[in-house]
């Protein structure tokens, strides 16, 4: 098969369902969606691993915009291909947006992703959310979303423009708040999807920004254009040298500007500080869509972002990227601390995720152009994107199973589910190794990575944080997975009518493929045969004093884990009880939802909105009736002069002429 | 009578109009149909005419105007013609007057009380608006514009709700206000752009040439502030737009729907032909005065509109936001920016209507229109408040649906003049334009909150459970503008091809002129 005749249909297929499912929501049951969405999808994931595996290894080319013949591969270099490019909508003379379809290593390991996760999400969220037993008849609209999510996510890692990436980014936001809203009659999760739209448009709007001044001095969008040369174009349009940081904006360079404006749009979908705040909300969603959603495809799509326009940012703005780390580092630590003293599990991961995420960025942003070394941290970031994806998604989706049985987020109500729900112990337990760094696991190498990357490159404040951040989540992660499945068993289990038990294989399916793919990631072929900042072999440098320390620090936290939470006792509650204040304040997320809450509740809608309404209602209202007043007080009063009384003319008559007379006189 | 093929947009409600005067106010399923069939003509005829202009360009027409008729009406102290024609920006309007018509009337068949003489005055509305887009003749385009306000007055009066005295008044004097202003410009100009030994003019092909020519350029400043402001009133310029939320939200459903749909779109246009086109000198000039209270318009308009409660005031409000961005794209007078302004008229004429005729369904069965005191309409009218919220989310600019394609051209249009004009050493168009920017967040938020507030939640009025939801008609209305509003977002370039291939002689108007701006 061609892949120029294929590669449209990965885009087309899951809109034409989205399309197909919402129209006939009310017609088909939810089961007959669910089953038709899940086939379509099954079709556009084959053709996703066709076109990945044709990229990555076979050989094939496509006729590029000048009618040459582009390969996927030249010699041990992979190409950057356009398979095909439609024209959108022209804007000026230069600047057209075309829709497109990019493929180059990173993309095709986001097509790997995204339809592993999204077709084990789509079996998955048929036994979710069938024997789940409410909501049937939302079903279809569930299956209707996840297409218009598939659709969107494919569409923003293919993108061969930035404004492509745009549009499919603001859709990704839009099915993302259909889905966090899913239980739509829930109050919680009404405001849990209006927050996630608003902070992240909130970002998006910087990004818009970003792509303005970006495109109006390059005068074009075109990936291609942006990063060939090592960003040549953007080094000249900017006016760039070695000794100049080119024009300059109130003092800063436009450069630094943009790029960061454009790195903060990332920072909002992949909630680094202080955007996070939604993503823990967000959970408020069904669990199979916050798998997809909120851990594995969506919340990268920054991190996807900045490895887009890594040759930009590498050389021309190297000081972004700093910002980058430095904003990722606190990223990491912060959510890692409060991740420790959440209850509901889901919120647990959903910190865990926000901190994983900031693993990425921290290894994006010590990644330079230069040699191995120094473009470790690309590789880095991209395989901890890819196994990250794996066992979060695992992760989450066993929680789902977990939640479907005690039909609760919170850990207090869970303990002792080993022995009901083995299959989903097994799974739960890879993944928690997996993140936190044991070796086998696919966590242990992508990690270890990272902290090697950030030690060579001589990030090692960064490297500290990093290790002490990957000891913290160990714990976090153990004390939330001993505090499932060991700890003390929840008495209402034994005399329950339903005692928890492993769900049924659309269920099961989904954690085993991952587990299998956690655990075997070493048998995968390795990362860095392609998907390196240069996008050819690259030798990947091991530190093995980093990683002894990794899998110390990792082992500590899962030994201070297992001491507190393995069996029911005193100590956890011993040592709250000493610092409850800063319990209680890391467990409200260090207050950072209440600042916003101050800024846009109390001062833009409070002070801002209210005193606009109220000008425009009093000022500017009152204007206009005070006009109207007027005339009507002026034309109430003369109108006494039209009586039709002929005396009071006669009377105004004479009264007039006799001071017409007496004025004449004198 | 082909050549006069334009004055079927007239003659085809005048005929209505005819008809349904002879239908016995009875049989309202008799007049529903006619209503029905005769704006579909009219759709069929707006199709007709965008398909024959394309045509005629691609044949290689290149006179500004196509579909050109003129006769001469009064030749006397005036030297008025019956001038017709359309270009690529009149086109567009008429496809999006004629789609209004149709849905409107479709949202109309829930009107029984009076109901022949409701659809006689709406149809007054549309002969004025579609009169104005088809005269290149600038006195019948006044003529025109001044059918489409008086109707409005009765309709509001008449069939509204609330203080709907009150609110006819109001908008009918203020707008007549504008039109004070108005006939003072057009006759200005007429007078004043007489070429030496020539005789006045009010042919918008000769004005445009004989006005920068010949009429001094003080004059041209006055008259371009008189007319702006005119039209500016009816596209609802700040502070002259306190009209629009109190008409609105008296004014009955469809009212609504042709008043913002379409009415407020007069506004634009006119700004552009009258007070841009024929003195672009001035417009290079003055603008920054008016681009201050349009660029305030659109975040003025955003703000006020997040604290209203009534749903009509909220989207009034947005109205003057979103035209706001119209007026405001407009001064910023380069191509892509013009683009940007049409097509935001296409879009918000589209999705307002296709809000207010919600609002009108979901009013006529909860008779409120306060959200707070409803929620969970999701689980009750399901149809409703799916097509409520892809309003929403084509207001706030969801790609896909056609308010993204026009904000994103006029953010870029406006982005490019703002820094050519920054590199000149003028801050405020670089302000105004970001300022414009956060309107997108602004918008989120109006709008999610009346999703969260009214469509989802819990229901919070149990006499709301029992509800209906929408009914054949409303359906038809809805889904009809819900594709034009996606034809739109999908297919961007069908319109901005029509569009371009009038712009460009009207951009090389403004072209040469130097920015002008206090700081």
């Amino acid at each position: 098969m061609e892949i120029t005749s294929i590669a449209p249909w990965i885009l087309l297929l899951p809109f034409l369902m989205f399309i197909f499912l919402g129209l006939t929501a009310h017609k088909f049951s939810g089961q007959t969606s669910a089953k038709i969405g899940t086939t379509a999808f099954g079709i556009v994931a084959i053709l996703c691993y066709y076109v990945a595996g044709r990229y990555f290894f076979g050989n094939f080319s496509v006729l590029d915009a000048n009618g040459f013949e582009v390969f996927n591969k030249t010699g041990e270099i992979y190409n950057q291909i356009t398979v095909f490019n439609w024209t959108w909508m022209q804007m000026t003379e230069n600047l057209t947006i075309h829709i497109g379809f990019y493929l180059d290593p990173i993309s095709a390991m986001m097509l790997v992703v995204i339809a592993t996760v999204s077709l084990m999400v789509h079996i998955y969220s048929y036994g979710y959310m069938f024997e789940h037993g409410h909501f049937d008849e939302g079903m279809s609209r569930y299956y209707a979303v996840l297409s218009l999510f598939s659709f969107a996510m494919l569409g923003l890692v293919l993108a061969t423009n930035i404004f492509q990436m745009y549009i499919f980014w603001e859709l990704v936001g839009v099915s993302s708040f259909l889905l966090i809203g899913y239980y739509f009659f829930k109050p919680a999760a009404v405001s849990a999807c209006k927050k996630a739209f608003i902070v992240t448009r909130f970002a998006d709007m910087f990004f818009l920004i970003g792509i303005l001044i970006l495109s109006y001095h390059t005068q074009t969008f075109d990936f291609d254009q942006l990063n060939a040369d090592n960003a040549k174009h953007v080094l000249d349009s900017f006016s760039i040298t070695d000794g100049s940081r080119g024009i300059t904006f109130l003092g800063f360079p436009l450069i630094t500007i943009a790029t960061f404006c454009i790195f903060l749009g990332g920072a909002g979908k992949s909630a680094m500080f202080p955007f996070h705040i939604w993503l823990p909300d967000a959970m408020e969603g069904p669990t199979p869509s916050s798998a997809l959603i909120h851990a594995a495809t969506m919340v990268v799509a920054g991190v996807f972002l900045v490895a887009r326009l890594f040759p930009v940012y590498s050389f021309a703005a190297p000081e972004v990227l700093n910002a980058i780390c430095y904003i990722g580092a606190f990223t990491a630590l912060f959510a890692a601390i409060i991740a420790v003293a959440q209850t509901d599990i889901k919120r647990v991961l959903a910190f865990s995720t926000i901190s994983q995420i900031a693993y990425m960025m921290v290894a994006l942003g010590v990644a330079r152009f230069g040699n191995h070394e120094s473009e470790l941290g690309f590789t880095a970031s991209m395989m901890h994107l890819f196994t990250h994806a794996m066992f979060k998604a695992m992760l989450f989706l066993c929680c789902g199973c977990i939640i479907h049985c005690v039909e609760s987020n919170e850990m207090s109500k869970m303990g002792g589910l080993k022995k009901y729900m083995p299959i989903t112990y097994w799974c739960f337990l890879i993944g928690c190794l997996a993140i936190a760094g044991i070796p086998i696991f696919s966590g242990f190498y992508s990690k270890g990575e990272i902290l090697t990357a950030c030690l060579e490159n001589g990030y090692t404040a960064i490297y500290v944080v990093m290790t002490l951040t990957a000891g913290l989540t160990a714990f976090y992660m153990f004390r939330l997975f001993f505090h499932i499945f060991h700890y003390e068993e929840n008495p209402e289990y034994a005399t329950s009518h339903h005692k928890p038990h492993d769900q049924g294989w659309q269920m099961t399916l989904p954690l085993i493929v991952f587990a299998v793919l956690t655990v075997g990631f070493v048998f995968l072929p390795g990362f860095n045969n392609a998907i390196t900042a240069t996008r050819t072999y690259m030798e990947m440098p091991t530190n093995w004093t980093v990683e002894g320390i990794s899998i110390a620090v990792a082992l500590l936290g899962i030994a201070i884990a297992f001491f507190l939470y393995y069996k029911k006792n005193e100590k956890p509650a011993n040592i709250m009880a000493k610092c409850p204040a800063l319990c209680e304040f890391v467990y409200n997320r260090m207050k950072i939802d209440e600042i916003w809450y101050g800024i846009t509740r109390s001062f833009i809608f409070g002070v801002i909105c209210k005193s606009i309404a109220w000008f425009d209602h009093n000022c500017i209202d009152g204007f206009m009736n005070l006009c109207a007043w007027i005339t009507q007080k002026v034309s109430l009063e003369t109108k006494d002069a039209q009586s039709g009384n002929v005396q009071q003319y006669v009377w105004v008559f004479i009264m007039g002429v006799v001071t017409i007379a007496f004025l004449a006189l004198y | 009578m082909s050549e006069f093929i334009l004055l079927y947009f007239v003659i085809i409600p005048l005929v209505m109009m005819g008809v349904l005067y002879l239908i016995p106010g009875e049989k309202k399923n008799a007049i529903r149909y006619t209503m029905a069939g005769g704006s579909a003509l009219l759709v069929a005829l707006a199709a007709y005419i965008t398909i024959g202009f394309f045509e005629q360009r691609a044949a290689g027409m290149t006179q500004p105007y196509l579909f050109t008729a003129s006769k001469v009406w009064y030749e006397g102290f005036l030297n008025i013609h019956l001038s017709l024609g359309v270009d690529g920006i009149s086109v567009a309007m008429l496809v999006l007057s004629s789609v209004i018509t149709f849905t409107g009337s479709f949202a109309s068949f829930a009107i029984e009380d009076k109901a022949k003489e409701y659809f006689l005055w709406f149809l007054m509305l549309s002969i004025g608006v579609f009169g104005f887009f088809i005269s290149i003749d600038l006195f019948t385009m006044f003529l025109f514009y001044e059918v489409a306000l008086i109707p409005m007055y009765l309709l509001i009066g008449l069939w509204g709700s609330g203080p709907k005295e009150y609110a006819a008044m109001k908008l009918t004097l203020m707008l007549m206000g504008g039109s004070a202003f108005l006939m003072v410009g057009i006759f200005g100009i007429y007078f004043m752009s007489v070429p030496e030994g020539g005789v006045p003019t009010f042919e918008m092909v000769e004005l445009m040439k004989n006005v920068s020519t010949y009429m001094p350029i003080e004059w041209q400043h006055v008259f371009f502030c008189l007319t702006f402001v005119g039209f500016g009133v009816l596209g609802a310029m700040f502070p002259f737009h306190t009209w629009s939320p109190d008409g609105h939200a008296s004014a009955p459903t469809a009212v609504s729907m042709l008043h913002a749909g379409v009415l407020m779109k007069l506004g634009g246009y006119g700004c552009f032909r009258v007070a841009m086109c024929l003195m672009p000198q001035a417009s290079a000039d003055l603008g920054w005065i008016f681009l201050i209270l349009t660029g305030t318009s659109v975040f003025y308009g955003a703000y006020s509109a997040c604290v209203q409660n009534d749903l009509k005031y909220i989207n009034a409000y947005s109205s003057v936001s979103h035209c706001g961005m119209v007026l405001f794209a407009l001064l910023m007078m380069n191509n892509t920016a013009f683009t940007g302004a049409f097509l935001q008229m296409l879009s918000h004429g589209l999705m307002t209507a296709l809000f207010f005729s919600l609002i009108g369904s979901i009013y006529g069965r909860t008779h409120t229109r306060d959200i707070r005191l409803m929620g969970g309409m999701m689980n009750i009218m399901p149809v409703l408040c799916v097509c409520y919220v892809i309003a929403g989310m084509a207001s706030l600019g969801l790609p896909g649906l056609s308010g993204f394609v026009a904000e994103m051209n006029i953010f870029v249009g406006s982005f490019q003049r703002s820094v050519l004009a920054f590199e000149e050493g003028n801050w405020m168009f670089l302000i105004f334009t970001i300022l414009a920017c956060t309107s997108i967040v602004i918008t989120a938020v109006y709008i999610l909150r009346v999703v969260g507030k009214m469509l989802f939640g819990p229901i919070q009025d149990q006499h709301h459970a029992t509800l209906t939801d929408a009914n054949y008609y409303e359906k038809v209305a809805a889904f009809g503008l819900i594709i034009c509003v996606a034809a739109i977002g999908m297919f961007p370039s069908v319109w901005t091809d029509l569009l371009n291939i009038s712009l460009p002689n009207l951009v090389s108007l403004f072209a040469d002129k130097t920015i002008v701006a206090p700081f």
